[in-house]
Formats: C-alpha cells, structure tokens, sequence
C-alpha cells in the first residue's frame, strides 16, 4: 500500500475522433485530433519537463522548460501549446533542449530558497523534481542578486498558507482560481520582477475573495501553497480514494495518510462526480473526526435527567435490545421505530430498515430526507417513474439555459456550482428564480440571464405562469409530447395552465416577479437550446414542495428537455447518501428500489429472503411519530445519524414528542442536541473509518474507503448488526459488500452492483443491471420508466402560514458554504473561521423601519416560538423577506419555523414562515434555558478503568 | 398536543391533499385521495380519521369526507 499516484498528462484530453499519427523521439504514436505534444508523449509514457502546465488547466506556455524540436519548424516550441499534426516528428530530448531547460532551470533556482531538506513540500515538489529531471548542477548567477526571499507567510487561512519566497509565478494556482474553481479571487500583480500571486487587491488570503476550495493549493508546484497539516505533519505515505460525506455532489478523494493519520483529503481526478476539484468542507473539514467532544463509548441512563454511565457495548446494546422488548411487550409492535441516516453509508441504512422491518417487525422507518427532498421522491416518481434526477452532472457541459431554482449551489454544492460557472463562461444561459439574489445571480464573471425574485411561497404560482407562456405562446414541443406522454394528461394540463388566471400579469400580483421577466425566462427556456432545470430545497420544503416538483416535471415535459444529455430535471441532493438512503428503503411505505410494501410479490421476494413476514401497511413518517409519542402510542426510537431535536421544524414539537418516549437511542459522533433527550448512546463512526458506499445525487454509487480503525470500536452496520442480534433477529455479515449483494439481489435497479464492479468501473450509476451493465449516465432516454411522462395540474394553493400586522416578514432559511447542515462536523472545524454564528439577513429597508443597525442582537417571533441572533443588513434579501441559516444549537432557528408541511410527504415548510422582528438585548430566556439544559443533559459519568 | 389537536392536524393533513385533486372530477379525486391516504398513511392515522368522520368529520371538505369513507369500506 503506498500513494496513489495520477499522472499528470500536462494538457487536457482532447474529445475529437479522428486520430493523429505523429513520432515521437523514434516511436509511432497515434491520439486524438487536438492533443498537445507534451499530452501524446506522455501517453506514450515520455514525460517532458514541465512546470506550469497540468492536465487539470487549459495550456499556458509560460515557464519554457517543456521546449521540444519538431522537424520542419522553426525553434523550440513549447510542447504544452503545440497541438500534434499528422507526420510531425518530434524530439523531446537532444543537447540543444537539455541546455535550453537548464538555463531556464538556473534561472528559476537563483531566485529559490534552497532549503529542500527542511521545506514543507519536500518529496511532493515539481521544482525540485525539474532540477532533478534537467540535470541541474549549478546555478552560475549565484544567490546574492536581487531576489524574492525572505517575505512574510501568509498564514491567514487555517487551512494552508502562501510563502511567496517560494513563488516560480507560474500562474497554475491563479489559472485554477479562474477555470477550476470560477472565482477570480487571484490574480498576478506586477510585471517583470515585481509579478506575484496576489489574493484579490493584493489582500490576505482569509480577507480576499477566497473560498478556499483547495484548487490553488493543489496546482501549486512548489511549496508556495501549501495544507498546514503537511507542514505539521510531514507528507503522506499511502493513500485510499475514498467519497466525501458532506453534500450531495459526492467528490472522490484520495485520502493521504501516514499511519492511521490523516495528513491531507486531495480531490481525485478521476472522480466522475468532481474530476478532481473540491470544496472547503470536503478538502479541509475533516478534523471533527478526530475531535475531543466525539464520544467513543457507549452510555446509557435511566431517564434523561440523569447523567449518562459509561457502559460496555455489551451492556448498551442488551439494554436497548430489552427496553425496545420491553416496549413492544407492553404496548404493542407498532410503538418503536427507527430513523435511518443519510449521511451513513446505503450498507448502513438498508440494515436500519432491514432492522426495523424484519426486527421490530413494522415499517415505522423514516429519513431525513423527509425533511428535505421526499417531494423529490414522490414527484419525480409520479411524473417519471423513479424517484431521483435524469442526468449526471456531466450533462452540464451541453446545458445551453440552466434553470436555477430554489437552491444555492455556491454554497450547498459548490463542486458543481464551479461547473455550472464554467459552462456560463462558455457562453450558457441562466434563469435564477430565487427570493434572494445568490451569488449565481451576479458575482465576478457570474451574471443570470434573468433573476425572478420570487416571494416566498410562490413556486407553483411562479412555474404554472411558466407554464402559461409556454403554451399560450406555442412554445411546446407537441412532437415529443405525442411521441413520449400521455395524451390525456398533457391536455388536462394544457388546458389549465392557459387559463388567464395563470398568466404572468395575473400572478404578479402573488410572486411578486414582473410579468415581462416572467415571459422572457419561459422563452429562453423552451427555444435556448438543451434546457437543464436544476433545483433544491428551496423547491421543496414547501407546503407545496411536491406540487412544484410536478411543475418543473412539466415543463420539462412540455419543451422536451427531457431524455437526452445536457437536459433533464435534476434535484440537488444535501447530504452526501440522501439518494441512497431513499434508495435503500428508508421511507415507511417502500421497500429498497422505491417499491411500496403492499406489492405482495415484492414484499414475498424479501421475506424469502429475510425469513419473516413484512407488514403490508405503511409505517409512521418522522412527524407522524413525534405526534404518535405525545399520543401514547409510539414509544421507543432508534436513531442513527440525525438530529431531529436541531434540523426538524418546530423544536418544541420534536422535543415533546421525544420526551414523551421511553427508550430514545442516538447513534452518533457527538452528543447532538437529539441525545439531550436519550436513553441510550451508541457512538458512531466516521466515513473515514466505515467501508460501503454513498449514492450521489446523480445515482453515483461510490466507495467508501476505511482509512482508519473506528475509534468508537465499529462501524456502524457493525453496531446495528449488534443490536438486531440482541433483538433475536440474526445478522451475520462480515463486509458491507455482502450487505450490497443482498440489495443487489433484491432490487432490480442494482442488480449489476456489486463491490467488483465499483472495483473495476470507480463508480457506477443505477439503473445497473442486466440491461444497463455499465449504468445509467442520463434516464428516460428511449421512454420513460413509467412508460409514458404524466402531466400533473398544479394549482397554485397560498401557504397557510400567511403575513399580517404581528408577523410581517417572511422568514426563510438556507445554508453557507462553511457549515453543513446542524454543522455537528463543520462547528468542530476550523471552518467556524468563516461563520461562528448564524446570522439573520434583513434588507436596509425593514432594518430602518425597525431601528437594526449592523451585528445588533434581534428577537425573530412566529406564531411557533422566538429566538434571538445577530442582524446583518443587506440587499440579498428583498424587502419584506428575512434569512437565516440553522447551523448552531443555539440559534435555535426552528423553534420559529412551523409544523406547516408538504400536502403529500409531510417534507416542512422551512422556507416560509412569517416572523417580526424587532431589537434585542440578547439571547432569550428560552436560549439561556435550552444552554443550560444542554448542560446538564449531557453530564457523563466515567467509567472506573 | 391533545388529541383534539391531533384530530384537527390530521383533516388539516387530509383537506390538503383533496386541494392538490381539486381541479380533478369528483369520482377520480376522492379515488385519488383515497388511494393516497392508504398507500402513505399509517393504519393508525387512518383510524383516526375513519373515527373522526364516523362522528361528524367537522372541519373535512366534502371530497376528503367521502374518501375517508371509502378507506373505511375498503
């Protein structure tokens, strides 16, 4: 086991067909029409001496040590930016280029600090590999010329810091800043001698534009940028690719260690869902694995005003194995349940439900994609026929209009957000439809075509006015409705939409969106090209969440901007295995491969399987449980993986539900706000410590890689293996891979998976069967799973949860780049750099009217409760309309949000609740109270050694 | 919350869905609607409902009453 090395090709690969037959240094070659010279011979395993090229950015031809002769020209071009041509002949080595290369070597060393022994970058630098590779052996000018020695660092940034003494200005790091990442926040200041790398205006790095995504670090050849943890640690000495576990986009990583030591997560090029390129939760926010607030062994109490007793795992999962018993002795089979994880792996979740269904003997299993993306599930199915995205994110690239909607990929999935930028350098269209003006709206070399500030609320009202145009002005694409739809629907649909009450000017009045915008973006959208709808949870934590998925399925349908690459509607996923975790049969009603648990013939196959009989009725939904505990009925909950007591709305709901159960069972890292209310801690273990897989939100089935031993003493399908055997139900698995050849077994969309094949292939994207055996990039090609595309009427229905005198404003709430979700990891990070508290956005407008000046404390009061935090006035907000995230406990963002939800999935109306706002001294009684009781529910005592 | 609550969140949950088959006819709605509270609810919130609207259902629209009754026949 050593590293893994990618090599580095130099340029990018070219997509042409026609092949190109040239010689290199002797052999016969033949590449792809548009390959650079330094490309071909390296493919032919001739690595010419480079230093500013890298197969991750466009040529540049700066740094001329990749000089090569080719017969019948002029000079010495550099190989980099030379494309190859039928019959060149090419020489990548003679006694002229040697010494071209080490008189620009020469050049670069005099003015480097040689101190390789004790330089950071020592065994991973390209400089000293050059000198190596040019037979540099003396450097004539000497060191005591005017140099560039001796600056300050920069450690500004936590996570990796910039020594210009080191600097060769090869511009790699501000190229990737521009291509690979889109932000523009470095350039090279000066000219001549004076040319340095400067973050923005000649800023710090930690004061610039910088999103520390990783990608400058990454493509710096020396030491110049560099992770603080190689400069702590030393450099690695193996690595393992590996998934990242924060968002949805699911980058691939090679996790670089010594030992069982992380020393740095590097983006892995071949990573289908990333190619290489990351973000800083993914690249840098990985220490909370380590942390000391992680709780490695078990515990358990009484009741939950006791402080917790360390126990061994033999003794926890005993206890929890003869409460549950207890439980479901005394008040019936149906008054447990669990909630399965998605940020677990699918292994793990589908043996919490396979726990719950076969064990418990319910179906009382949920997610926490209730909370997020369960309208996805039930839209896209009804609409389409399966509950998840049509495309691979690779389809962006023949996008020509992108329809942004209700979600924020700069900040919730900014891997894919860099390639949505590039295709809009390119030249892509982009309709943001959004309350606030995110980032995608307008930032350096970002600018929407149209941005729809919408109110609140107002999705199905804006896209059924979408919908209007697009059929009163003919746009539909009648030729693929009648060749992939069903007829009678689409009438239905047709019908309605066309109605004058859905026209643009009639809605104006209910979005708040200029009708003239309104017309501009249905046009670009049906005649732009390959129309690409891109949406998040801002479509569906509504009370109409799933109405408005059905209505961007429409209008896909309706523009056939369906079935074919650089279209699609694709939902972008939160948390990392959100997919997989609806994959694997996490929701009450279906079984793994989203099929519903009254299909006898299904449910047969798994009880042949599993030796039990399933119950044929739908279980309990995360809410319905909180409301069967305060009823009586429901009384005992496993739950791995999620905080519903931080992430759920309506906190007092959720923590009365909680309190109102006997046995609450946390498996988790930390003790999470939901363990306040728990009986008994399992402690989890982290991806970095689990083998399985993750499912991004392009259906990506990806490994999980285990880099080091769980320092809880499992895994986590380890532990709930543990805890179904105490329950008298058997499990006997030695790997997760026989957990995935049992889903592969028993669902027919991942009948091909297998850990073999995620060997060969590095990913794969279900549908993977027999018929698809190397997955399925793009869906509903041919027809649509469901046969025929179904088209819904979606009525607009205003929320219940209205304005008035009291409650003004609309609050609605989000995320940011730096934290993650309840921000259990993030916060335990030095990610907390960027945002150490949640913040409410209020525009300058209400601020006035209400006296909120900058930073002041207010109190945000809905009809669900009041809590206080800091102000930050600005124009992202529209008037009316306030903002917050939810990443910290004590923020206690939903304990103002309501219990308000989605009519089909009971998915929370997160996004609008209506709220006043005035000054505050500071937190409120009820924060004060709720720190307090955190104290004092999480007191533990030591077990004697 | 009390279970009157209780009652109230679930014809507020059932009158949302028959709103979502408003612009339907009436036999394909309340078959929907129906179909919809057996596929996704749980037998014990439906017994509630059935309970409810045994006795007067106050509160539920025309059409989730009479798809709470055919789930009680069915």
């Amino acid at each position: 086991m050593g590293l893994i090395h990618e090599i580095d090709f130099g340029t990018k690969a070219a997509t042409a067909e026609n092949l190109v037959s040239l010689t290199i240094d002797g052999e016969i070659v033949q590449v792809p029409e548009g390959t650079s010279v330094m490309r071909a011979a390296m493919m032919m395993g001739t690595q010419i001496p480079k230093l500013c090229a890298t197969d991750m950015l466009d040529s540049f031809g700066s740094c001329r040590l990749c000089l090569v002769e080719i017969e019948g020209r002029a000079g010495t071009p550099a190989s980099c930016t030379t494309p190859v041509a039928q019959g060149m002949v090419v020489h990548t080595q003679n006694e002229r280029l040697g010494k071209l290369r080490r008189g620009v070597m020469e050049l670069y060393i005099s003015d480097h600090p040689l101190d390789c022994l004790t330089c950071s970058a020592n065994g991973d630098c390209e400089l000293q590999d050059m000198a190596g590779a040019v037979g540099l052996r003396d450097v004539r000018y000497g060191y005591d010329g005017e140099n560039h020695l001796g600056q300050t660092k920069d450690v500004s940034n936590p996570y990796f810091q910039f020594d210009a003494s080191k600097c060769i200005v090869c511009s790699r790091c501000v190229r990737a800043c521009e291509e690979v990442q889109g932000t523009f926040a470095l350039t090279i200041a000066g000219r001549g001698f004076d040319a340095k790398v400067s973050p923005g205006m000649e800023e710090k790095f930690f004061d610039s534009e910088c999103v520390s995504c990783g990608a400058c670090v990454q493509a710096c050849p020396t030491a110049t940028l560099m992770e603080t943890s190689v400069v702590e640690i030393g450099q690695p000495e193996h690595s393992k690719v590996t998934t990242c576990a924060y968002c949805g986009v699911g980058c691939s990583f090679k996790a670089e260690m010594r030992g069982e030591q992380v020393v740095r997560m590097v983006p892995f090029k071949d990573g289908k869902a990333n190619h290489g390129h990351s973000c800083v939760k993914g690249r840098f926010a990985w220490g909370y694995a380590t942390h000391q607030d992680r709780i490695t062994k078990p515990m358990i109490r009484a009741a939950i005003t006791d402080p917790w007793r360390e126990v061994s795992w033999d003794e926890a999962i005993a206890y929890t194995a003869s409460e549950f018993k207890r439980i479901q002795a005394k008040y019936g089979q149906s008054a447990v349940g669990g909630i399965t994880s998605s940020r677990c792996t699918n292994e793990e979740t589908y043996l919490v439900q396979k726990l719950i269904r076969a064990g418990f003997g319910n179906n009382n299993v949920d997610t926490c994609a209730r909370v997020c993306h369960s309208p996805t599930g039930y839209g896209l199915s009804a609409a389409f026929g399966t509950s998840a995205g049509t495309q691979d994110f690779d389809s962006v690239e023949q996008a020509d209009v992108m329809l942004l909607i209700g979600a924020n990929p700069t900040d919730g999935h900014p891997v894919f957000a860099s390639r949505m930028k590039k295709r809009l350098r390119e030249g892509a269209k982009l309709i943001v439809i959004d309350p606030r003006r995110i980032d995608m709206v307008r930032t350096p070399h970002v600018h929407a075509a149209l941005h729809l500030p919408t109110r609140p609320g107002t999705n199905v009202a804006i896209l059924t006015a979408l919908a209007h145009v697009i059929v009163t002005e003919n746009l539909v694409d009648s030729d693929f409705v009648r060749a992939r739809c069903d007829g009678d629907s689409f009438g239905q649909w047709q019908d309605y939409v066309s109605q004058s009450q859905n026209s643009p000017e009639a809605m104006a009045d209910v979005t708040g969106v200029a009708p003239d915008l309104v017309r501009e973006a249905a046009r670009l959208y049906a005649n732009g090209g390959n129309g690409a709808i891109y949406y998040g949870l801002g479509i569906t934590e509504h009370s109409q969440g799933t109405t408005a998925v059905l209505a961007l399925a429409n209008l896909a349908m309706a523009t056939g901007n369906l079935g074919r690459v650089g279209v699609g509607v694709n939902p972008l996923r939160g948390q990392n295995n959100v997919q997989g975790s609806c994959d694997m049969g996490s929701f009450p009603h279906e079984l793994p491969g989203y099929r519903h648990v009254s299909m006898t013939d299904v449910r047969e196959s798994f009880e042949r399987a599993w030796g039990v009989s399933i119950e044929p009725e739908p279980g309990l939904r995360i809410p319905n449980m909180l409301d069967a505990a305060i009823d009586g009925t429901f009384k005992g909950l496993y739950i791995q993986g999620e905080d519903i007591a931080q992430s759920d709305p309506d906190i007092k709901h959720i923590t009365a539900g909680l309190s109102a159960m006997e046995c609450v069972v946390v498996q988790d890292l930390f003790l999470n706000e939901t363990a306040q209310f728990a009986h008994v801690f399992l402690p989890g273990s982290t991806f970095l410590e689990k083998n399985g897989t993750f499912t991004n939100a392009e259906r990506r089935i990806q490994r999980v890689r285990k880099v080091m031993s769980p320092k809880n003493g499992y895994e986590d399908w380890e532990i709930t293996q543990l805890l179904s055997n105490a329950l008298g139900y058997t499990m006997a698995y030695q790997h997760p891979s026989e957990i995935m050849d049992e889903i592969a077994h028993l669902t027919p969309s991942f009948a091909g998976v297998s850990y073999d094949l995620l060997e060969r292939e590095g990913s794969v994207q279900w549908p993977c069967n027999e018929t698809a055996p190397h997955g399925t990039p793009v869906m509903h090609m041919e027809h649509f799973v469901r046969g025929e595309g179904r088209f819904f009427v979606t009525e607009y229905v205003a929320t219940d949860e209205k304005v008035g005198p009291r409650f003004p404003l609309l609050l609605t709430t989000g995320r940011i780049l730096s934290q993650y979700n309840v921000g259990a990891q993030t916060r335990r990070t030095e990610n907390t750099a960027w945002h150490q508290e949640d913040l409410l956005e209020i525009h300058p407008f209400d601020a006035e009217q209400r006296g909120v000046i900058d930073g002041v404390w207010v109190k945000v009061a809905s009809r669900a409760g009041e809590t206080s935090l800091r102000a930050k006035v600005t124009e992202r907000v529209a008037p009316g309309v306030v903002y917050t995230t939810f990443h910290h406990p004590m923020t206690m963002a939903n304990i103002v949000t309501t219990d308000y939800s989605d009519w089909a999935t009971n998915c929370p109306e997160y996004k609008v609740t209506a709220v006043q706002i005035s000054l505050s001294n500071g937190p409120t009684d009820a924060q004060i109270a709720y720190a307090t009781l955190g104290r004092n529910t999480r007191q533990i005592e030591i077990a004697a050694e | 919350m009390s279970h009157e609550q209780q009652d109230q969140k679930l014809v507020y949950m059932a009158n949302q869905i028959a709103t979502f088959f408003a612009s339907r006819p009436e036999d394909e709605a309340v078959a929907e609607i129906t179909n919809h509270l057996r596929k996704f609810w749980e037998p014990r919130m439906r017994a509630k409902i059935i309970d409810f609207t045994a006795h007067g259902g106050a509160g539920l629209m025309p059409r989730a009453e009479a798809a709470v009754k055919m789930l009680s026949k069915s």
